[in-house]
C-alpha cells in the first residue's frame, strides 16, 4: 500500500467518525428547538406545592398570540383548536390573567417573552408580606403586628410566584427566535376575516416535567424509601440551601464552638439572595446587592481602623443565604448558635444592625427600624435608643437625614427577626424605605441594575465602566460611610478615630459593577483562586443571579464564593507562605487554620499576562445554610424553612407544525386498507398459483 | 405526528412485502434464506454506493447547494448502476447453488426453480430497501409535529409510504424480469430493466413535486406488473380459466 491509498484510507476513517455527529435530517424539517428559554420549576414547603408542572411527554398546544381582550376570550372560549400554548409579551404577565388561564383546562402552557421595559406601575410577584410566618410576629409576639396586619411591606405583591399550576410557563429573550415564533404564527395561525385558521398549525412543545409532588413531606419521605431499598435511588427533590459567609475583625477560634467567655460581639448582618418567578434568575439590585455591597464596603472601611484602636466588642460581619425561603440562612445561624456548634453563641450577642434594602433612597432619607414589642423591655430599649442615637448622630454629621419610622411599626422582613424569635436582642434595621418598600420590582425580574440607576455612559470599555463612579455608587458609600462608623460606635470603639472611616467610593463602585454588570473583570479574577478562574471559570460575562438554589455535592453558588473572597481580601492580610504552607499552615509556627482562613489567590495581572499568585490569611468562614428541619428531619415543621425544589430530568421547548385529526385518522385507514387488500389478494394468488402460472412445472433452463 | 400517522404509514408501506413474506417466504426455510441472502446483497451494494457518494462530497468541499445536488444525482445513478450489478452478482450466485441444492436433494431436479429465486431474491432486495427508505421516516412520524415549518408539504409521510410500496413491488418484479432474461440470454430485457429503475429514482429526484413523482411511479409499477405476471409463466389463459373455475365452482356448489 503506497502513501497515496494509505491517505484514502485516512480519508475514509475520518469520514465514518464525522458521520455520527449529523442527526436525522427529517426531524430538522419538523423540529425548531428554542434554545435560551428559562422554565418556571416546583418548589415545595411542608405544606404546599407551587410553581409550574408539565406533563412526562411534553404539552403541546396550538400557538396563539395574547394581545388583545379578544385574544383572551378566543383562547378560553371560542377557539376551536384547544389546547392553547399561550405567548404573551411580559407586560401582559399579570394576575387576573394567569389566574383565568390556571382556572381552564384550554390552555396548554405559556411562554412569556421577557422585554426589558418594566411596567410602570411596578410588578412583584412575591407574596405582599415576606416571609410571614417564619419572622418573629406570631400569636405569642406581637400578635396585632403579625400578618402584616399594620404595615403591608411589599403592596405590589401580586403572589403570582407562590401559585400552583398544572401548565409549563417558560421565559423567552426577546431575540432572534422569537421572531420565528412570531413569523410562524402569522403565517399558519393568523385569524383572517375573522374566521378559524386551517390546519397545518402553529404548534409549541414545552418540557418541564417535576419530580415531587404535594409537599415536602410526601416528596422526602419517597426519597427516604427510594434510598432505603432501590439500587439506584432517585431523588426527587433537594433541600434549597447554600453557605453563609461571616467574618470577624478579632479572629474567633473556630475549633471552640458554644459560648466564649468575655466576648461581646455586634453582628452586621445582610442577605445574599433573591429570587423571581422563573427558576435561577433573579438579578435582585435593590432587593439584595444594595445591602451586599454596602456591607462590604462598611467592612472594608472598617476593618483598618479596628487594628490600630480596637474596640470593646468584636464585630461578625455576615451574609446570610437563602433568606427569601423562610430565613433558610439567618434560622440556621440561630440554632447552631443555640445547640452550641458556632463559634459563639447568643449570650455572647450584645446588638444585631442590618442592611435591608438601601439603594433607592429617595431625598438622602435613610429608615432606622426597630423592633417594638422588645422595646417594652427597658434594659433593651435603653441600648436600642443609645444605637439610634449613634447612628443618627453620625448621619447627621455626613449630611445625610437619618429618621425612624413610627416606634409602634413592626421591622419589616429581615434576618434580624430570626434573632428576635430565640431572643429580645437590641437591634436595628436601616433601609430606605419608611413604611413599605420603596421597591416596586420585589423579587422580580425588573430589579435590575438600570432599576437602581446603575448606568454607565455608552463608550466606555469594560475595563474604564469598573472604575466609573455612578450616582448610585457615591449613594451606597454613604450609606456604607454611616454604617462603618454606627457599627464603630456600637462596638465602644472611641469618637475620636470615626472621622477616619470612609468607605472608598472607588471600590463600591468596582463592587456594584461585579454584582450588577459583569462579573467577569479584572478586580474580580485578581481575587479568587487560580482553580475557580481558567476553564471552569465561576466569571461570566453576565451579572451573577442571586437565586440560593441546591447545594449538590457540596458546590458553592458563585455569589457566596465573591463575597468570600472579596471579604477576605478586605479584612485579611497578605503573607508570604508559599503554596502549600498557605493549603497546610499548621507546619508554620504563628499561624493557625482555627483562627484563619488560608487561601491562595490569583493576584492581579501583570502587563505581561501573568500573575503573581499569593497567600491571604483572614478571619472569613464559611458555614452551611441548611435549614435545620432537614437535620431535625421535621419535614412538617412549622418553625423552621422547609422548602425543596423539584428534581428534573428534561426542560426543552420547541415550535412545529400540527396537522389536522381528520388527515392522520385518513392515513390511518389507508393504511389499514392497504394491509387488508393485500392479504386478501396474496392469500387469493398464492392458494390459486399452481393454476395461475402453469409453466412453473417446467424443468429450468440450463444457461449462463 | 402521532401514533395514527405512525400506524397508517407503516401500514401502506410495508403491507404488501408483509402479506407476500407470510403467505409466500414464511413456510419455506428455503425461501426464507434465499430472502435474507438477497436483502444481504442489496445492502452491501447501498454501503458500497454511500461510500463513493461520502467520499465526493467530502472530497468536493463545497457548501454549493448545486454542487451538492449535482453530486447527490450522481449517487443516485451510480447507486441504481451498483444496484443491478448486485443483482448479477446474486443471480450468478443462485445459479450456482442451484446445482448444488439439486446434488443434494432427494429427487432429481432442486426443490426450487429459478423463477421461484427470482422472485425471493427480487422482494429481498424490495424489502430492505423499502426499510431503508421508511424506517427513519416512521420514527418521526411518531412526534407530535408534522413537516412543514420550513415550508415543505405536509403530506410528506404519506407520500413517502406511497412511494416505498412502489418501489418495493418495483424491485420485485424487476427481479423476476432480471433473471428471467438473464436465463434467456435475452440481454434488452436487463437494459430495460436498467432503465426502468434509473427513470423511476429520477423521478424521485423531482420531489416535493409529488404529482410528478408519483402518478408515473404507479404507472410504471403496473406495467411491470403485468410483464413479470407474463414472465413468470402467467397467461391470459390461465386467468380466464382461473375466473371460469371460480364460476363453475359457484355454479356448481
Amino acid at each position: 500500500m503506497g502513501p497515496e491509498s494509505f491517505k484514502w484510507l485516512q480519508l475514509l476513517v475520518f469520514s465514518f467518525f464525522y458521520t455520527y455527529v449529523n442527526c436525522s435530517s427529517v426531524e430538522k424539517k419538523i423540529y425548531i428547538e428554542l434554545t435560551n428559554t428559562v422554565p418556571c420549576v416546583r418548589l415545595l414547603n411542608a405544606t404546599h406545592q407551587i410553581g409550574c408542572q408539565s406533563s412526562i411527554s411534553g404539552n403541546t398546544g396550538v400557538l396563539h398570540v395574547l394581545e388583545t381582550d379578544a385574544d383572551l376570550e378566543w383562547i378560553l372560549s371560542t377557539g376551536p383548536h384547544p389546547p392553547y400554548m399561550v405567548l404573551m409579551e411580559s407586560a401582559l404577565f399579570t394576575r387576573p390573567t394567569m389566574m383565568k388561564m390556571k382556572n381552564t383546562s384550554r390552555v396548554a402552557g405559556v411562554a412569556v417573552i421577557h422585554t426589558s421595559t418594566a411596567p410602570d406601575k411596578g410588578f412583584s410577584p412575591h407574596t405582599s408580606c415576606p416571609n410571614q410566618n417564619m419572622g418573629v410576629y406570631r400569636e405569642q409576639y406581637g400578635p396585632e403586628l403579625a400578618n402584616c396586619n399594620q404595615t403591608v411591606w411589599n403592596p405590589l405583591g401580586n403572589d403570582l410566584s407562590y401559585e400552583d399550576f398544572t401548565f409549563p410557563i417558560f421565559s423567552l429573550k426577546d431575540d432572534n427566535q422569537t421572531q420565528i415564533i412570531h413569523k410562524c404564527f402569522e403565517q399558519h395561525n393568523a385569524r383572517v376575516n375573522g374566521s378559524a385558521p386551517q390546519y397545518p398549525l402553529c404548534a409549541m412543545q414545552l418540557f418541564s416535567h417535576m419530580h415531587a409532588v404535594t409537599d415536602t413531606v410526601t416528596c422526602m419521605r419517597r426519597t427516604d424509601l427510594q434510598n432505603s431499598f432501590s439500587v439506584n435511588p432517585e431523588k426527587l427533590c433537594d433541600p434549597l440551601g447554600d453557605y453563609n459567609v461571616w467574618a470577624s475583625i478579632r479572629p474567633l477560634n473556630d475549633s471552640q464552638k458554644g459560648h466564649k467567655e468575655n466576648e461581646s460581639v455586634v453582628i452586621a448582618a445582610t442577605r445574599l439572595d433573591g429570587r423571581s418567578f422563573f427558576w435561577d434568575i433573579a438579578p435582585s439590585a435593590e432587593g439584595t446587592v444594595s445591602g451586599i455591597v454596602t456591607l462590604l464596603a462598611a467592612a472594608q472601611a472598617l476593618y483598618p481602623v479596628t487594628k490600630e484602636a480596637q474596640p470593646p466588642r468584636n464585630i461578625i460581619f455576615t451574609f446570610f443565604q437563602g433568606e427569601a425561603f423562610d430565613y433558610i440562612g439567618s434560622s440556621r445561624m440561630v440554632y447552631d448558635m443555640e445547640k452550641e456548634k458556632f463559634v459563639i453563641d447568643l449570650d455572647n450577642v450584645h446588638s444585631m444592625m442590618e442592611i435591608g434594602q438601601v439603594g433607592l433612597r429617595s431625598g438622602q432619607n435613610l429608615w432606622v427600624h426597630t423592633d417594638p414589642v422588645s422595646r417594652k423591655n427597658t434594659t433593651v430599649d435603653d441600648v436600642v435608643k443609645t444605637l439610634v442615637s449613634s447612628i443618627t448622630s453620625v448621619a447627621s454629621s455626613l449630611n445625610l437625614t437619618l429618621k425612624e419610622p413610627d416606634t409602634s411599626q413592626a421591622l419589616p422582613p429581615s434576618s434580624f427577626q430570626r434573632f428576635l424569635r430565640s431572643r429580645p436582642i437590641p437591634g436595628l434595621v436601616l433601609a430606605d424605605h419608611q413604611s413599605s418598600f420603596n421597591n416596586r420590582y420585589y423579587e422580580s425580574l425588573y430589579d435590575t441594575a438600570a432599576y437602581m440607576n446603575v448606568n454607565y455612559p455608552p463608550d466606555l470599555t469594560p475595563e474604564q465602566q469598573l472604575e466609573y463612579e455612578t450616582e448610585a455608587a457615591k449613594s451606597l458609600s454613604e450609606v456604607a460611610t454611616v454604617v462603618a462608623r454606627s457599627l464603630y460606635k456600637q462596638a465602644g470603639g472611641d469618637d475620636r478615630y470615626l472621622n477616619n472611616i470612609t468607605a472608598d467610593t472607588k471600590t463600591v463602585a468596582k463592587l456594584l459593577y461585579g454584582f450588577l454588570i459583569m462579573s467577569n473583570n479584572s478586580w474580580f479574577s485578581s481575587l479568587l483562586p487560580p482553580e475557580a478562574l481558567g476553564r471552569g471559570s465561576i466569571l461570566e460575562s453576565s451579572p451573577p443571579q442571586y437565586y440560593v438554589g441546591l447545594r449538590l455535592d457540596n458546590s458553592v453558588k458563585t455569589i457566596t464564593s465573591f463575597v468570600q473572597f472579596i471579604l477576605a481580601n478586605m479584612t485579611g492580610t497578605v503573607t508570604n507562605l508559599n503554596q502549600s504552607q498557605c493549603q497546610n499552615p499548621k507546619s508554620v509556627p504563628g499561624e493557625s487554620k482555627d483562627l484563619y482562613f488560608y487561601t491562595w489567590v490569583s493576584g492581579p495581572v501583570s502587563a505581561n499576562g501573568t500573575t503573581e499568585p499569593y497567600c491571604v490569611r483572614a478571619p472569613v468562614r464559611r458555614v452551611k445554610a441548611l435549614s435545620p428541619a432537614f437535620d431535625l428531619l421535621d419535614y412538617g415543621s412549622t418553625e423552621y424553612s422547609t422548602w425543596t425544589e423539584s428534581r428534573w430530568k428534561t426542560i426543552r421547548a420547541r415550535i412545529f407544525l400540527v396537522a389536522s385529526p381528520e388527515l392522520e385518522m385518513m392515513t390511518l385507514v389507508v393504511g389499514v386498507a392497504v394491509l387488508l387488500v393485500s392479504l386478501l389478494v396474496t392469500y387469493f394468488v398464492s392458494s390459486k398459483a399452481e393454476l395461475l402460472f402453469s409453466s412453473t412445472r417446467e424443468a429450468p433452463n440450463t444457461t449462463y | 405526528m402521532t401514533a395514527a400517522v405512525f400506524f397508517g404509514c407503516a401500514f401502506i408501506a410495508f403491507g404488501p412485502a408483509f402479506a407476500l413474506f407470510i403467505f409466500t417466504i414464511a413456510r419455506d426455510p428455503l425461501r426464507v434464506i434465499i430472502l435474507i441472502a438477497g436483502a444481504f446483497f442489496w445492502l452491501l451494494s447501498l454501503l458500497l454506493s454511500s461510500l463513493v457518494w461520502f467520499i465526493a462530497m467530502k472530497a468536493s468541499n463545497t457548501d454549493d447547494a448545486k454542487v451538492q445536488k449535482g453530486l447527490l444525482i450522481f449517487g443516485v445513478m451510480f447507486s441504481v448502476l451498483l444496484q443491478e450489478v448486485f443483482r448479477f452478482a446474486y443471480y450468478r450466485l443462485l445459479r450456482k447453488a442451484n446445482e448444488g441444492l439439486s446434488a443434494i436433494s432427494d429427487e432429481e431436479t432442486s426443490p426450487i426453480s429459478v423463477r421461484q429465486m427470482a422472485y425471493v431474491a427480487g422482494l429481498g432486495f424490495g424489502i430492505i430497501s423499502g426499510a431503508f427508505s421508511m424506517i427513519n421516516i416512521l420514527s418521526d412520524s411518531l412526534g407530535p409535529g408534522t413537516v412543514g415549518i420550513f415550508g415543505d408539504s405536509q403530506y410528506y409521510f404519506i407520500t413517502s409510504a406511497l412511494l416505498t410500496l412502489a418501489i418495493t413491488l418495483l424491485q420485485t418484479f424487476w427481479g423476476v424480469v432480471f433473471f428471467e432474461g438473464c436465463e434467456k440470454s435475452r440481454w434488452w430485457v436487463i437494459a430495460v430493466v436498467v432503465c426502468l429503475h434509473l427513470l423511476v429514482s429520477g423521478l424521485s429526484l423531482l420531489n416535493p413535486l409529488y404529482e410528478g413523482c408519483l402518478p408515473p411511479v404507479y404507472v410504471i409499477t403496473v406495467l411491470m406488473a403485468v410483464w413479470a405476471f407474463f414472465s413468470y409463466g402467467g397467461s391470459l389463459q390461465n386467468l380466464s380459466q382461473l375466473f371460469s373455475c371460480k364460476r363453475s365452482e359457484v355454479e356448481s356448489s
